[in-house]
């Protein structure tokens, strides 16, 4: 086992424990700074990758916009201890358990039957630049980044009428 | 070398995690931030193929995952603080208005 292989699963063991301590968590602050550090993690992973521009991406946007959006909503509304969040049903939460189990098991089937050998392909080094992702980003796909655009207004409109005043 | 299926198991547990998130929890808040946990599974298995590949489509995909991530979370975030305004409340079991 070589240094590469060495430092990825250190990077997974974090990126997991991270994110089950995120999902058990009580305090909705702490599990939103345990994701944080999970993006962390993940954008590092995609630098062993060779995709740096993505990288950069998800830090400026996962860690940095999206989740201030998300501390800002659980600060305005003030949870606090969630006293409130009791269970209705004891049983729901054991068969959810079981249900993620049998996903979990499920899905590692496929994994373990993926023998796939091959090595990280020689043009991926060039690949995750600016100046390559911008070129087939405008050459190829113009018109899903313009509607992208589109998009991105349709959703600031909503969010600006839904959080503004109360429904009649 | 990193083998291309250590970067699909990572995937694959790191979405379970998320899809028992979803399953479990009661907070609607950190409910989002389980589904945003799926995305970026799902991100990083499409990175990995892409890198692995040679095709810098996935890339491009994953791009557009980031930027309609960007718009969801901004919808669902103000649906939850309208939701808190009207009920007072951000626990999904107690807003069953819409169920039969």
């Amino acid at each position: 086992m070589n240094l590469e292989q060495i430092a990825f699963l250190i990077l997974a063991v974090a990126a997991i424990a991270s994110a089950i301590l995120m999902i058990t968590r009580r305090n909705p602050v702490t599990s939103a700074l345990f994701l944080v550090f999970n993006f962390f993690i993940i954008a590092v992973l995609y630098l062993f990758l060779r995709a740096q521009f993505i990288a950069v991406i998800q830090i400026t946007v996962y860690a940095g916009a999206i989740m201030v959006l998300f501390l800002f909503v659980i600060m305005l509304l003030n949870l606090g201890d969630d006293k409130l969040l009791k269970w209705k049903l004891n049983s729901a939460k054991t068969i959810s358990a079981l249900l993620g189990i049998a996903f979990l098991v499920e899905i590692s089937y496929f994994v373990m039957h993926f023998t796939s050998t091959a090595g990280m392909s020689p043009n991926a080094e060039s690949m995750g630049t600016v100046e390559s992702i911008g070129k087939v980003l405008y050459l190829g796909y113009l018109f899903p980044f313009e509607v992208t655009s589109i998009l991105l207004l349709a959703a600031m409109v909503g969010a600006i009428f839904l959080a503004k005043k109360k429904f009649e | 070398m990193i083998p291309l299926a250590y970067y699909i198991g990572l995937s694959a547990v790191l979405f379970t995690i998320g899809v028992v998130g979803v399953l479990t929890l009661r907070n609607a808040i950190v409910i989002f931030m389980s589904v945003e946990l799926m995305l970026n599974s799902v991100n990083l298995s499409l990175i990995a193929f892409s890198a692995y590949s040679g095709n810098p489509a996935g890339q491009i995909l994953v791009f557009f995952v980031i930027a309609v991530a960007a718009a969801e979370s901004a919808v669902g975030l103000a649906i939850i603080i309208a939701l808190f305004r009207n009920k007072l409340t951000v626990n999904i079991d107690e807003v069953n208005i819409l169920k039969w």
